[in-house]
C-alpha cells in the first residue's frame, strides 16, 4: 500500500529533553527572527509526552535557564532544591558515609520527575507552535537517491504477527523532512541504524551503558525530607561490578528510589532487578521507605561512556542529540542538561542552515558547535572515571576518580578507552552463583508485580518488536553458555525459558517490555533486536 | 424514618432470576417493609414465589403481553409511577436492571447509585468503581433512593415464611417504541466464564494441549467454566476467550479453582473478588497461595485425577436443594 | 440522518490507578487520560454509519474543563464532522451528563445518539438509559450489532445468557458493548488536520441544565486486599472444607 506523505522543515524523534529543548528552540529562533514559517513535527512513540521518560532526577538547571529563564514563573515543575547531599559506602552490614564527590554535589540543583519536566516542555513547545504526535512511533528512517537522510516514517499500524496486514491496517506514514533530529534517547532504534550506516563512531570507543531501575514511593510525612539527596556505592554489588544506588526526597511526600548497575557486569547470574530489590532492604535505605508505598516502577538504559563513546552528532541531513548521542554525564549521574544544550545547539545550527536556504544534506558544523560548548568541557573533565572503575573496580575507581577530579581537575593527559558490554559475560559455568532474597511484599517484590506498576502494554496481535537475528542462538548459545541471562537482565519479565515438547524455548513476553533497551545492548551475541512496536504503546509512567 | 423499599423483580421467563434473590438480601437490610415489583406476560408463577419469601409485604403483579422481552421503554414508566411511595427502590445489577433503573431514575429526576456492594445506611452505599480498583462510598442526597444491587455482593438466597398479598396493577400502554425481535439464549450446557458460579482455571503448568482436557473434564463434571493463565492462552492451551485477568475477564464466582496457576499480579485482578479461591500448584511460594482461602501444595497430575473422581463421587450423592438462575 | 455521539475522558485503561491516601478521590494528576474505550467503539460505530452513506452528519460531544478537548482532536480525526465541548469543570454526575447531552440532541435534531455503555471511570452505567428517558426515545442498550433501516434501529444486545434483538422506531439512543466493533487507529495526517478545526464551546447555563450534585461522595478507598487462608494437606481435606466450611460444592 502506498503510504501518505507529509512534508515539514524539521522532524524530531522522540519527545524527551533533547528533542523537545530543540523543537522549543527551533520555534523561538522562528519567532524572533519573524520566520514563523519554519514547521517542527515531534514524533513520540509513548502515549503521550513524559509516558516513556525515566530519570533519577536530580536536574541541573543550566540549559533550562538559558532556554526558558522564566521557567520558575512558567510553574514548571521543579519545586524542590536539592539541599542535602549524602555519598554512602554501603556494607553488607552497615555503611560508611564518604565525602560527597565534588561531582556530586547539587547546590542549585533540582529533584524532581523528568517525565512531568518532559509534560511541561511539551506544553511550551506546542505553545510555540511545535507539533506534537505522542502515540506514533518512528519506525524507519527515509534515505533519499543521494543516500542522505530525508526524514521518516511512522510504524504500520494493525499488522498481524507474522506481518501480513490485518482488518484494521494502517500504513505508517512518510514525514519528509529537510532535515531530521535523533532525540531517542540512550540506544535509539534509529539513532542506532543511522549511526551503523554513516559510520558516525568510528573514531569513537564502544558505547559503554547501565540499567537504572527505580520505583517511586509515597513516604509517611515524618520520615519525608524534601531535597534530601543519597547516592550509594558498594553493597549489594561486589567490588568488581560499577553501579550504586540512588534515594531522592522531592514533593508530595514522594521519594525516588533506584539503583544503576553497569551492562559490563560479568557474572550472568546477576540479575539488576534482583539487586535494586536488595539494595532497598538496607538499613540505610529502608528507613526511608517503611510505612510508605510503592507508586510506581520503571527501567531503562543509560549511556555511560562519556566522551570518547560519542559518536559524531551530525549525518548528512540530521543529527543525533541528547542520550542518543550519549552525552550524559556519568561522574555526576545527570544527562537532562547536556540533553538539553545539545538539542538547543542543533537547533541553533539547523536554524541557520534552514534560513540560509543551505542544501539540507550539507553540514551544519553542529559537532564543532558542541565541542565549543560547556557541553563538551565538562564531559571531557569527567572522562576517565568510568572507565577507572571497569579497570580497577570499586576500591580503584573511587581511588582514582579522587585523585583525577582533586589532583588533575578532570586534566589529566590520559583518557582511558571503554569495551562493549555484551563481550564482557563470563560462561555461567565459570561464573559464582548469586542466591536473591525471596520478596517480603512490604519493601521488596516479585518482578511481575512490579512491571504491573509501570502500566505497559501492547497489542499481542503484532509482530513481535524483539526481533531474534537468529532464533537458535537463545537455547545453543544463551542458555548453553550463559545460563539464559536474558532472563535475569530483563526488568520486565520478558524472557522466559520454558520447557516444551521439544526441549527448552525462548518465550518472549513482548507486551511486558518496559522499552528500557537492555536486551538491545547486553546480549551476548547482539542476537536480540529491539525495534519499535505500533505507537502508543509501552510503559505509561507518571511522575518518573 | 422508616424505609419502604420496592424491588423490581427480574425473571428468567417464567421463574424468579437468582439476581432477584440477592436484590431481597439487601432489600432486607434496609430494614423496611418490601414489596416486589414483577412484571411480564405471564408472572403469576413467580409472583407466587416471591409472595412467599420473608420480609414481603405485598407484590405487585404486572401483567400484559408487552412486558414479556422485558423491554425498557414500556417498563420503566411502570416502574417510574410508584418511586414515589418508597423510600428504596431496587433492582439487580444486571443486564435487566442496569438497562431500567436509570431510565427509571431520569424520569422521575433523581441521581441513582449502580452497583452497590455494601448498604451503609439507609442513605449512604458502596459500589466499586475503576473495574473495582476502588470502592466509592456514596451520601445519597436524592428524597428517594434508586439503587441497582450487584447480585454476587449479597446471599443468592431463599428466605421462605413471607405470605404477602398479591396486587394486580395497571400497566398502562404499551409505548410501542421498541420491540423485541429476537431472542437467543446460550444453548451451551456449560456456563459463561464471567456469570458462572464456579471456575476452574488452569496455568502453563499443565505442559500441553491435552493435558488441558484434564481441567475441561473436572468443569464438565461441576458444571463449571473453564479459565485460563495468559501464559496457558499464550501457550495455546486455551482459547484466548477462557483467559481471565487484567487483560482477559474480570471473574467473581462463588467458587474459583486455580490449578497450576501461579499467580501473577495480572492474573489476580481478574479473580480476586471471587468468594473462595481454592489454589493447587507445586510451588508453594507461589503468589496464588497469598490469596487462596484453600491451598493444596503438590503435583496437580497426581491431585487433579483423585480430586476429580472425588467430586463425580459426591455428585452422585443427593444434595440440599439450591436457587438456581 | 444526524449522530451525535458522546466521549468521555478518563484514566488511560491501561493505567492501574491510585486511590488517594487521604481517600478524597483517585489520583488523575500526571496520570494518562484517554478517551473512554467503550465511547471510542461508539464513534467508531457512528464512522462506519458515514461511510455506509447512513449517517450525514456526526457530532462528538464531550463534557469537561479544557483539557477534555483532546478526546475530541481524536474524534475528528477518526472521523467526526464537527466537535462540542460542553465546559464544566467538577466532574458531572451521570443524570446531569444526560441532561447535557439531551439538550444538546434537542438543540441539533440529531437522529441517533451514540454512547458506549458505560465509563471506566465511575462504571456507572446510566448516562445513554437516562439521556433516552429524558428524551422520550426507545434505548439500545449493550449493543453488539447495530442496523439502520427504513427509519428504525436494529439492535443485538448483549444480556446475560445471551443476546437480545430489539427493533427501535428512530429516534433513539444506542448504547455500546466491547464487541460492537474494533475502532481504526488514528492516521497521522487525520491527527494533523484535526488540530487544527475549531471546537465548538457550550456552557450547561445556556443548554438550561441544573449542574447541582445530587449525590455526595463520602470517601473513596482501596479494596481490602484479600488475605492468605489456609494450606490443607490433602484432597480429602480440601473437600471436606469445601463442603462443611465455605458450603460451594
Amino acid at each position: 500500500m502506498e503510504r501518505e506523505q507529509i512534508e515539514m522543515d524539521v522532524v524530531i524523534v522522540g519527545a524527551g529533553p533533547a528533542g523537545l529543548a530543540a523543537a522549543i528552540r527551533l520555534r523561538q529562533l522562528a519567532q524572533d527572527q519573524g520566520r514563523d514559517d519554519l514547521s517542527v513535527c515531534v514524533l513520540e512513540k509513548g502515549p503521550e509526552v513524559g509516558a516513556h521518560i525515566l530519570s533519577g532526577a536530580v536536574i541541573d538547571p543550566r540549559s533550562l535557564d538559558e532556554l526558558i529563564p522564566d521557567w520558575r514563573d512558567l510553574k514548571a515543575p521543579l519545586k524542590t532544591p536539592a539541599v542535602d547531599d549524602h555519598f554512602l559506602l554501603l556494607r553488607e552490614h552497615g555503611s560508611l558515609r564518604l565525602p560527597t564527590p565534588a561531582s556530586l554535589r547539587n547546590e542549585g540543583h533540582y529533584v524532581g520527575s523528568l517525565g512531568n519536566l518532559c509534560r511541561w516542555l511539551g506544553e511550551q513547545a506546542e505553545a510555540l507552535g511545535v507539533d506534537i504526535y505522542p502515540g506514533f512511533a518512528a519506525a524507519e528512517v527515509l534515505y533519499d537517491e543521494q543516500g542522505a537522510v530525508r526524514g521518516v516514517a511512522t510504524a504500520d499500524t494493525g499488522l498481524q504477527p507474522d506481518g501480513t496486514p490485518g482488518p484494521q491496517h494502517e500504513p505508517g506514514v512518510e514525514i519528509v523532512a529537510g532535515r531530521t533530529l535523533l532525540a531517542e534517547g540512550c540506544r535509539g532504534s534509529l539513532s542506532q541504524q543511522v549511526i551503523a550506516a554513516y559510520e558516525l563512531d568510528q573514531d569513537a570507543d564502544p558505547q559503554t551503558y547501565g540499567i537504572g531501575i527505580k520505583e517511586v514511593w509515597e513516604v509517611d510525612e515524618s520520615v519525608h525530607r524534601p531535597g534530601t539527596v543519597v547516592h550509594t556505592v558498594g553493597w549489594p554489588l561486589d567490588a568488581r561490578t560499577y553501579g550504586g544506588g540512588f534515594l531522592y526526597h522531592f514533593d508530595e511526600r514522594r521519594v525516588s528510589v533506584g539503583f544503576v548497575v553497569g551492562l559490563d557486569y560479568a557474572n550472568p547470574n546477576l540479575s539488576p532487578y534482583q539487586e535494586m530489590q536488595r539494595f532497598k532492604t538496607h538499613p540505610e535505605i529502608r528507613r526511608h521507605l517503611e510505612g510508605g508505598r510503592r507508586l510506581s516502577y520503571g527501567a531503562r538504559a543509560l549511556v555511560e561512556g562519556g566522551v570518547q563513546s560519542c559518536p559524531k552528532l551530525e549525518f548528512p541531513g540530521g543529527m543525533l542529540v541528547g542520550d542518543a548521542a550519549g552525552l550524559l554525564n556519568v561522574a555526576r549521574i545527570k544527562g537532562t542538561h547536556t540533553a538539553m544544550k545539545s538539542g538547543m545547539l542543533a537547533a541553533e545550527a539547523v536554524f541557520e542552515h534552514w534560513a540560509n536556504a543551505s542544501e539540507p544534506a550539507a553540514a551544519t558544523g553542529v559537532d564543532r558547535a558542541l565541542a565549543d560548548s560547556w557541553v563538551w568541557s565538562e564531559l571531557r573533565r569527567a572522562r576517565n572515571i568510568r572507565p577507572a572503575f571497569a579497570r580497577w573496580g570499586l576500591w580503584g575507581g573511587l581511588a582514582y576518580a579522587a585523585a583525577d577530579t582533586y589532583l588533575f581537575g578532570g586534566r589529566a593527559p590520559w583518557t582511558f578507552s571503554q569495551h562493549a558490554d555484551h563481550e564482557q559475560l563470563q560462561r555461567q559455568s565459570e561464573a559464582s552463583p548469586i542466591e536473591y532474597p525471596a520478596p517480603d511484599g512490604e519493601l521488596t517484590f516479585p518482578l511481575l508485580s512490579s512491571v504491573h506498576l509501570s502500566n505497559t502494554n501492547h497489542d499481542e496481535h503484532q509482530p513481535c518488536h524483539l526481533r531474534l537475528r537468529d532464533p537458535d542462538v537463545p537455547i545453543q548459545v544463551n542458555l548453553a553458555e550463559f545460563g539464559a541471562p536474558e532472563t535475569r537482565y530483563c526488568p520486565a519479565g520478558v524472557y522466559e525459558i520454558v520447557d516444551g515438547d521439544q526441549g527448552p524455548r525462548l518465550q518472549i513476553n513482548a507486551a511486558n517490555c518496559v522499552h528500557c533497551k537492555t536486551c538491545d545492548i547486553k546480549d551476548p551475541t547482539q542476537n536480540i533486536q529491539w525495534q519499535v512496536p505500533q505507537g502508543g504503546e509501552g510503559p505509561i509512567y507518571s511522575g518518573m | 424514618m422508616t424505609n419502604t423499599i420496592l424491588v423490581v423483580a427480574e425473571t428468567a421467563g417464567e421463574t424468579l432470576a437468582a439476581s432477584t434473590l440477592s436484590t431481597l438480601t439487601a432489600a432486607r437490610e434496609l430494614d423496611g417493609p418490601i414489596d416486589v415489583l414483577v412484571a411480564g406476560a405471564r408472572p403469576a408463577a413467580t409472583a407466587e414465589n416471591l409472595a412467599s419469601m420473608a420480609g414481603v409485604r405485598r407484590v405487585l403483579v404486572a401483567e400484559a403481553p408487552h412486558l414479556a422481552g422485558g423491554l425498557a421503554e414500556d417498563l420503566s414508566g411502570l416502574v417510574a409511577g410508584h418511586v414515589e411511595h418508597y423510600s428504596h427502590v431496587l433492582a439487580p445489577a444486571t443486564t435487566f436492571g442496569k438497562n431500567l433503573l436509570p431510565r427509571v431514575a431520569a424520569l422521575v429526576d433523581i441521581q441513582m447509585v449502580s452497583d452497590v456492594t455494601v448498604i451503609q445506611d439507609a442513605e449512604t452505599f458502596v459500589h466499586p468503581i475503576y473495574a473495582g480498583n476502588a470502592n466509592e462510598t456514596l451520601r445519597v442526597l436524592e428524597p428517594h433512593k434508586l439503587l441497582t444491587i450487584r447480585p454476587t455482593a449479597f446471599a443468592k438466597e431463599v428466605v421462605g415464611g413471607g405470605k404477602a398479598q398479591l396486587e394486580r396493577i395497571d400497566v398502562g400502554e404499551t409505548q410501542a417504541q421498541s420491540r423485541e425481535v429476537e431472542l437467543q439464549l446460550d444453548q451451551s450446557d456449560r456456563p459463561q466464564l464471567e456469570s458462572s458460579g464456579i471456575v476452574v482455571s488452569g496455568g502453563r503448568a499443565f505442559g500441553s494441549l491435552e493435558k488441558f482436557r484434564l481441567l475441561e473434564e473436572l468443569a464438565a463434571d461441576l458444571n463449571a467454566a473453564v479459565g485460563a493463565s495468559r501464559a496457558a492462552v499464550d501457550a495455546g492451551y486455551a482459547p484466548n476467550d477462557c483467559q481471565v485477568g487484567q487483560t482477559g475477564k474480570v471473574v467473581a464466582p462463588e467458587l474459583y479453582i486455580a490449578v497450576g496457576i501461579s499467580g501473577a499480579i495480572q492474573h489476580l485482578a481478574g479473580m480476586t473478588g471471587s468468594k473462595v479461591i481454592v489454589a493447587i500448584n507445586k510451588d508453594p511460594d507461589a503468589p496464588i497461595f497469598g490469596v487462596a482461602d484453600y491451598g493444596l501444595v503438590g503435583d496437580l497430575f497426581e491431585i487433579l485425577p483423585e480430586f476429580h473422581e472425588k467430586i463425580r463421587q459426591l455428585r452422585s450423592e443427593p444434595k440440599p436443594e439450591l436457587a438456581e438462575g | 440522518m444526524k449522530v451525535l455521539v458522546g466521549v468521555k475522558r478518563v484514566i488511560d485503561y491501561n493505567v492501574n490507578i491510585r486511590v488517594k491516601s487521604d481517600g478524597s478521590g483517585v489520583e488523575t494528576e500526571n496520570v494518562r487520560m484517554s478517551a473512554n474505550p467503550f465511547d471510542e467503539i461508539a464513534l467508531e460505530e457512528a464512522v462506519r454509519l458515514k461511510e455506509a452513506g447512513i449517517c450525514s452528519e456526526l457530532l462528538a460531544v464531550t463534557v469537561g474543563d479544557e483539557a477534555s478537548q483532546e478526546v475530541l482532536r481524536s474524534a475528528l480525526a477518526m472521523g467526526a464532522d464537527r466537535a462540542i465541548r460542553i465546559d464544566v469543570t467538577e466532574s458531572p454526575q451521570p443524570l446531569n451528563v444526560a441532561a447535557l447531552l439531551a439538550a444538546v440532541a434537542r438543540e441539533e435534531a440529531v437522529d441517533l445518539v451514540l454512547l458506549g455503555k458505560q465509563a471506566i471511570d465511575d462504571d456507572a452505567n446510566q448516562a445513554g438509559q437516562m439521556t433516552a428517558a429524558l428524551l422520550g426515545w426507545p434505548q439500545g442498550t449493550f449493543a453488539s450489532e447495530l442496523t439502520i433501516a427504513e427509519g428504525r434501529a436494529r439492535v443485538a444486545r448483549e444480556i446475560d445468557g445471551g443476546q437480545q434483538t430489539v427493533e427501535l422506531d428512530l429516534p433513539a439512543v444506542v448504547t455500546a458493548d466491547l464487541r460492537l466493533n474494533e475502532p481504526r487507529f488514528v492516521k497521522l495526517p487525520a491527527m494533523m488536520k484535526a488540530k487544527k478545526r475549531p471546537i465548538e464551546e457550550r456552557t450547561p447555563e445556556a443548554l438550561g441544565v441544573d449542574m447541582r450534585p445530587r449525590v455526595e461522595r463520602v470517601k473513596v478507598s482501596e479494596p481490602v486486599p484479600r488475605e492468605a487462608g489456609v494450606k490443607v494437606a490433602d484432597v480429602d481435606e480440601l473437600l471436606d472444607k469445601l463442603r462443611n466450611e465455605a458450603g460451594v460444592i
